[in-house]
């Protein structure tokens, strides 16, 4: 990993602390356009009134990403595995907020160099602050 | 629409119908677009192969979704999928197929609920399994 390891240690520094909240009002356009791109007929969401309980993965995906690339500047980042936990479906017109917190992070000697083993949790709650999903994330960066 | 199943249908031991995808670099680019996964690896191939993968790669993210539709597919309208969970264990090229597949490891009742557990995976067409995972299901009982 060719970043500095202050960045590294900076990141660390933030175990267990929840960052910054994030809104998204869920349009209908954004469920058929997931579906779509899975290839998921599924009735259920050709409306978009429900989404797939993977989309979870979607929401705020983007700013997560952002903000962790803001903190280390890593060449890339790999996808390690998911745990997703899901108590009611996401429906159209929810406003989700969602807080990510780092909880887990190791480095290792690999063949690009170090490598950062990360381990990511967030919450997702709807407009009446139930908790709607969880889901964990580890990332490998380097 | 599929006919609804019910937890007294379910094995243990049981398989799930697989499923087969075949993702191509568009149905990468529509996934980045509609999951926000804006990693040039997923599309760049340049930028991939300077990160030190042979080219392109199909998002782990995308073979969870996957996951996720062999599970709703197969819980129907009146099931609910409670947990998910996957490994990525290699990597998968668009071009090439994704088949997923599963097995019913356990069914218990609690508190009312009638919970179902399976193994999922995901195989390259060598057979090799590319993720790994699991999914813990609610579904409706008969009577």
């Amino acid at each position: 990993m060719a970043k500095a390891s202050s960045d590294i240690e900076k990141l660390k520094s933030k175990i267990g602390v929840e960052w910054q909240p994030r809104e998204y009002e869920i349009e209908r356009e954004m469920i058929r356009r997931f579906a779509r791109a899975v290839g998921d007929p599924n009735p259920l969401w050709q409306d978009g009134a429900i989404a797939p309980p993977t989309f979870i993965l979607a929401i705020g995906f983007e700013h997560f990403v952002d903000d962790l690339m803001f903190l280390v500047p890593f060449n890339t980042v790999l996808m390690g595995g998911t745990e997703l936990e899901c108590y009611q479906p996401i429906r159209l017109g929810d406003v989700i907020t969602t807080i990510f917190k780092i909880s887990n992070l190791r480095e290792r000697q690999g063949k690009m160099g170090r490598m950062a083993f990360m381990t990511f949790d967030s919450s997702y709650m709807n407009q009446k602050r139930e908790l709607v999903a969880k889901c964990r994330q580890m990332i490998i960066g380097y | 629409m599929t006919e609804q199943l019910y937890y007294q249908d379910v094995a243990v031991g049981g398989e799930i119908t697989p499923m087969v995808k075949q993702p191509t670099t568009m149905q990468l680019v529509m996934w980045v677009g509609a999951s926000g996964d804006y990693n040039p690896i997923h599309y760049d191939k340049d930028f991939a192969q300077s990160r030190g993968l042979s080219g392109v790669i199909v998002p782990g993210q995308l073979i969870g979704a996957f996951l996720g539709q062999l599970m709703t597919d197969w819980i129907g309208e009146q099931g609910a999928l409670r947990k998910l969970s996957c490994s990525y264990k290699g990597m998968s090229y668009p071009g090439e197929a994704v088949t997923c597949k599963g097995k019913v490891t356990k069914k218990y009742v609690q508190n009312g609920e009638h919970f179902v557990e399976c193994s999922l995976w995901a195989e390259n067409p060598k057979g090799e399994k590319t993720a790994s995972g699991k999914a813990m299901v609610i579904l409706p009982s008969r009577g």
